[in-house]
């Protein structure tokens, strides 16, 4: 199977659990578990060639010109990753479907658990670092999900916080240090970079490409001092505990390190700063681990510790570290997992994870006994089990291992390490199932059924078969080795063997054997001793960081800001304004080219009523009924100017929408107050002068110069003159340009009127479910009503006039494909007679008699142009192709029927729905329920002359 | 006649930015319409100023004005409605919800002590 697809089955495969939930546990289950299966047959299908020493690729150009490609390999070592990541994803996946209960969303799980799948498979798959770092970041946030699955549980969600901040974190640094390893050698290709060792150490920026890509590493495969989210991240399900801390998540920082091994190992910085973490690790975690009384959190704390044997033995920089690295991976991986299920069983059945409250469960589980045994007694390292092979190798591989020029350091802290982790096992074996059967747990312990123990029960037969017969694993793991290695060192001859002789290995194991016992002799001393001394805790001195952090942000912030937007409007301002002055400045103009055209009296009588009433509204703007009167004013001059200079469309548009925005206004005006007080002081009413003449002065002169230049090139426009009539069939070349040239737009346009509308709509309805509704509905008027709501003449008047102008509407429409109108000023005028009705008869009368809600006039009107241009794919030409032909009806003369009329009903439609539903719903929050005005919209209330102060209208009369 | 066509657009661009100055939301939106009408204007002009030349085809005529720009500000202006809309509903419910009309936030506890000025 192509590489392609292992890695995309995961991520599409994470659509069908969730589409699945509704069908059972059994079969989301099933179904994540097909989908897992198929992408781990689909990598066995590989294996041939694996085994064969090839290098399988896949490869599709992305970004090419960013280095970006997608690009795959399968090698022994990423072979080897992808099979722990699938193989044991599928044994979780079995046991997730009975750990998990009837509250927790199985599909949901599954989901995030299959997100996570495919991240991980792509990092380990990967052959472009800039796509690894893509999928690293991908797991840092399905990880994030999933330890946080949870969500009710604040552990979890702090756990996951945590988790993600440090991977988040350590991911940035990471991105840094592959960016500069990919300067350094000019490819983001793996395949290429791994070609390039000498290359890249003797680079100046080898040392901080190192040390950043090794915090990416240490903070994903949690290595001191990063290591405290891992025990954190244990609030997760046990199922995601089993599958991050055992096979996948923390191990893809020791997958980069032994990808990146060729290249960045065997240098001193590599050696001292990955050896020493691993070390310190390693024995930190032991010993917590021993004095943890959660089951999770030992467990937690002795991967921490597992994961720091690991990374010193790729930091020893030698080929049989190397070797035992990847060996103890393989171990770890099928030891702590049926560790953590078995603690997860544990759990499940008795209702506990506190040693203390455990012991004598041998009897009670005798099946999780076997397994939980076998599997600690391997992370002791007792022989026969596999985790004693790989520990052996691992102290061998320290008794050669010369840190600080001291050649018994690391000898001596391994076997202090391997002590305390033979410790912490026999406790775990000792504590929780050995002992007396006691009387009070939490749950009656019983063995849990078989979906729940056979997935760990298959992990333990490969700890005891590869612990007896470790030449079965021999083959593989030197392949993986190879891998790893490339061509930077040989793989190591050395055999796995159980008897080695007596090497000082065997004694160092036998000493942390023994040692163990003793120290699980004297454990409750040794706990009072440990519990009385002063530690730091992790958690407190994240939080403590994260808060500074908040805080010398908001410090920056807040100040900048304030939540002053009239300050920031200026500021914006200003900056455009400095910016176009720099370009006026720098930059160079070509002399005028065109003459100006005299003024005509018309024109300049036009202008000084533009200017005055702009100027007046300035002035009078705290009078707000004036201003909007004056307001008025400008936009019909403006509307006069555009038919002066010949744009009779715009003009009827500008005159339309006038209409509509001021009602608008004038209904907002209705709860706003109805004046703007005297507030800003003068100091700062001259520098909003000032920065308004500037930006007036800049737009007059940017307008000036622009308007007595012609245009650099020849205007495009030229091309719509042109085929306006030949290939739109219309002679309005505007109306033209919008429903067929440019018609994609003016499609565009539509919907975001709509959108607009149905926002408008949406905040109103937000509006009245909140407490603003008992305002609204108790608001008395702040200035007298009239007591003829609906006065006589208007309710007649607008219902006479209706038809004329629905006439009127329909008129500008037909013509709008040839003289000045169109779908967007017919539909204004459409809106403008139903508006009438509104303000006349009142909204109550026009509710009843509106037959379409205008949510659907906007959809239709959206629907119509989108099929209509969607029409022309069945006749193969591109979307929104419009055609024309004229037909010839008697009696009426030769007229013209063009699809782009059809694409004009729709903006027709969307433009009258778009603007009612606006209007409308202003007018809702003016409404009040159960108001006789709705019945007799002509009926006359004398009790509204009443001054408003005395106006107790209890009924709510009186808007 | 681009004289003062660009005057125009001066004066409504600086009173408009005067009034997107202030702080009361009505001033405010009265300040974003005028800045409408000024871009407006301005992308209009960039087909350049013709009189008498409407770009409807007729037989024999040659000279039109500029279209394009035409149809531009056509979907503008109705755009710029939908967003007058939007704007001052975000105005309205700010007012409603909070009882005062102030476009900068105000410190905690002053809400009330607004309630009745108008």
């Amino acid at each position: 199977m192509s590489l392609f697809f292992i890695v995309a089955l995961p991520f599409f495969g994470a659509l069908l659990p969730g589409l699945m939930n509704s069908a059972g546990r059994s079969a989301c289950a099933g179904v994540t578990f097909t989908v897992s299966l198929a992408a781990f047959i689909g990598l066995l299908t590989n294996l041939p060639s694996v085994l064969a020493g090839e290098v399988v690729m896949a490869r599709v150009d992305w970004m090419p010109l960013l280095g970006l490609n997608f690009t795959l390999m399968l090698d022994g070592l990423g072979f080897f990753f992808a099979l722990l990541i699938l193989g044991i994803g599928l044994l979780i996946i079995a046991y997730a479907r009975n750990y998990l209960s009837r509250d927790d969303n199985m599909g949901q799980f599954f989901t995030y658990l299959l997100l996570f799948q495919g991240a991980m498979v792509g990092i380990v798959l990967s052959d472009n670092i800039l796509l690894l770092l893509i999928f690293w970041e991908l797991t840092s946030l399905s990880s994030f999900l999933l330890i946080g699955y949870w969500k009710h549980l604040p552990d979890g969600r702090q756990g996951a916080r945590m988790a993600l901040t440090v991977t988040g974190m350590g991911g940035l640094a990471m991105i840094g240090g592959m960016l500069i390893l990919g300067q350094i050698v000019g490819s983001y290709d793996l395949s290429v970079i791994l070609q390039n060792r000498e290359m890249i150490q003797a680079d100046p920026l080898y040392v901080p490409a190192l040390i950043l890509i090794l915090i990416g590493c240490f903070t994903k495969s949690a290595q001191f001092p990063f290591h405290f989210w891992l025990p954190h991240a244990m609030a997760a399900p046990t199922p995601v505990s089993a599958y991050l801390h055992s096979a996948t998540m923390v191990k893809a920082g020791i997958f980069l390190m032994a990808r990146m091994w060729p290249v960045l190992s065997g240098t001193p910085e590599w050696f001292v700063i990955v050896t020493t973490a691993g070390l310190v690790t390693m024995v930190l975690g032991a010993v917590i681990a021993l004095f943890k009384h959660d089951l999770k959190a030992l467990l937690a704390f002795s991967t921490v510790s597992h994961l720091g044997l690991i990374t010193m033995l790729l930091g020893t920089g030698t080929a049989f570290g190397a070797m035992a690295a990847m060996f103890h991976i393989l171990n770890h991986a099928t030891f702590k997992a049926a560790l953590f299920m078995s603690a997860g069983i544990i759990d499940h059945e008795a209702h506990t994870r506190d040693i203390r409250k455990l012991g004598g469960l041998r009897k009670l589980m005798p099946v999780t006994f076997v397994i939980a045994t076998l599997a600690a007694l391997s992370m002791a390292g007792i022989p026969l089990l596999n985790g004693f092979l790989s520990k052996e190798m691992m102290l061998e591989e320290a008794t050669h291992t010369v840190l600080f020029n001291s050649p018994w350091l690391v000898p001596a802290l391994a076997t202090f390490g391997s002590l305390f982790s033979a410790a912490y096992c026999f406790r775990l074996i000792g504590h929780v199932f050995l002992g007396p059967v006691r009387e009070g747990y939490p749950a009656k312990p019983h063995d849990p059924g078989a979906g729940l123990w056979l997935p760990p029960a298959i992990l333990v037969v490969l700890v005891v078969l590869i612990g007896v017969a470790p030449f079965l694993a021999e083959p593989f793991v030197k392949l993986v080795t190879a891998s790893v290695l490339g061509d930077a060192a040989e793989v190591p001859k050395a055999y796995f063997k159980i008897w080695h002789g007596l090497v000082p290995a065997l004694f160092m194991s036998i000493i942390a054997v023994v040692g163990g016992l003793i120290l699980l002799l004297v454990f409750n001393p040794l706990l009072r001793l440990w519990d009385a001394a002063p530690r730091p805790e992790a958690k407190p001195i994240f939080e403590a960081i994260v808060a500074a952090v908040v805080r010398m942000a908001q410090g920056i912030t807040l100040p900048v800001h304030n939540g002053a937007f009239s300050r920031y409007a200026a500021i914006g301002s200003i900056a455009i304004i400095a910016v176009g002055f720099h370009a006026w400045m720098t930059g160079t103009s070509a002399a005028p080219t065109r003459e100006m055209q005299s003024a005509s009296p018309v024109a300049i009588a036009g202008w000084l009523m533009l200017a005055a009433a702009t100027i007046g509204l300035v002035i009078m703007h705290r009078n707000r009924f004036l201003s909007l009167m004056l307001i008025g004013i400008v936009g019909l001059m403006v509307s006069v100017g555009f038919v002066f200079f010949s744009a009779p469309d715009l003009a009827m548009t500008q005159f339309t929408v006038e209409v509509v925005t001021i009602i608008l206004l004038l209904l907002a005006l209705n709860f706003l107050p109805k004046s703007t007080p005297v507030e800003s002081s003068t100091l700062r009413r001259v520098r909003d002068g000032a920065v308004a003449v500037a930006g007036g002065l800049a737009s007059f002169a940017l307008a000036y110069h622009y308007m007595l230049r012609d245009a650099v090139s020849t205007p495009i426009s030229e091309f719509h003159l042109a085929n306006s009539y030949k290939g739109g069939g219309g002679t309005n070349v505007v109306n033209v340009i919008l429903v067929d040239f440019r018609g994609f737009d003016t499609y565009g346009e539509i919907i975001v009127l709509g959108i607009a509308a149905l926002l408008i709509y949406a905040l109103t309805e937000t509006l009245l479910d909140g407490p603003v509704r008992a305002r609204l509905l108790n608001r008395k008027p702040d200035r007298p009503q009239s007591g003829t709501k609906h006065p006589m003449m208007m309710v007649v008047l607008t219902r006479v006039i209706m038809p004329m102008v629905l006439m009127v509407g329909f008129y500008i429409f037909l013509r709008g494909h040839n003289e000045p109108g169109g779908g967007f000023i017919a539909g204004l005028i459409v809106s403008i007679a139903v508006v009438m009705q509104y303000m006349a008869s009142g909204i109550g009368w026009a509710t009843a008699r509106l037959r379409y809600p205008y949510h659907g006039v906007i959809g239709a009107g959206v629907l119509i142009a989108g099929l209509t241009g969607i029409g022309s794919w069945f006749v193969g030409k591109p979307f929104l192709t419009s055609d024309f032909t004229y037909v010839r009806i008697p009696p009426f003369q030769e007229f013209e029927l063009a699809t782009a009329a059809l694409f004009d009903v729709g903006v027709f439609l969307s433009v009258v729905g778009a603007v009612m539903l606006s209007l409308e719903s202003f007018s809702r929050l003016a409404q009040r329920p159960k108001s006789r005005e709705d019945e007799y919209p002509m009926d006359i209330d004398p009790s509204r002359d009443d001054p408003p102060t005395e106006a107790l209208a209890p009924n709510g009369k009186g808007a | 006649m681009e004289f003062l066509v660009a005057s125009a657009i001066g004066i409504m661009t600086a009173a408009g930015l005067y009034l997107l100055l202030r702080l009361r939301t009505f001033p405010v939106i009265l300040g974003i319409s005028l800045l409408t009408y000024a871009v407006n204007v301005f992308l209009f002009t960039s087909g350049r100023l013709t009189v008498g030349g409407a770009p409807i085809l007729r037989d024999g005529v040659t000279q039109y004005a500029d279209p394009l720009p035409q149809a531009l500000v056509l979907t503008a202006i109705v755009i710029s409605f939908g967003m007058t809309a939007v704007v001052v509903m975000i105005a309205l419910g700010a007012f409603l919800g909070s009882n005062n009309d102030f476009v900068d936030d105000q410190p905690e506890g002053q809400d009330d002590q607004m309630e009745g000025r108008s």
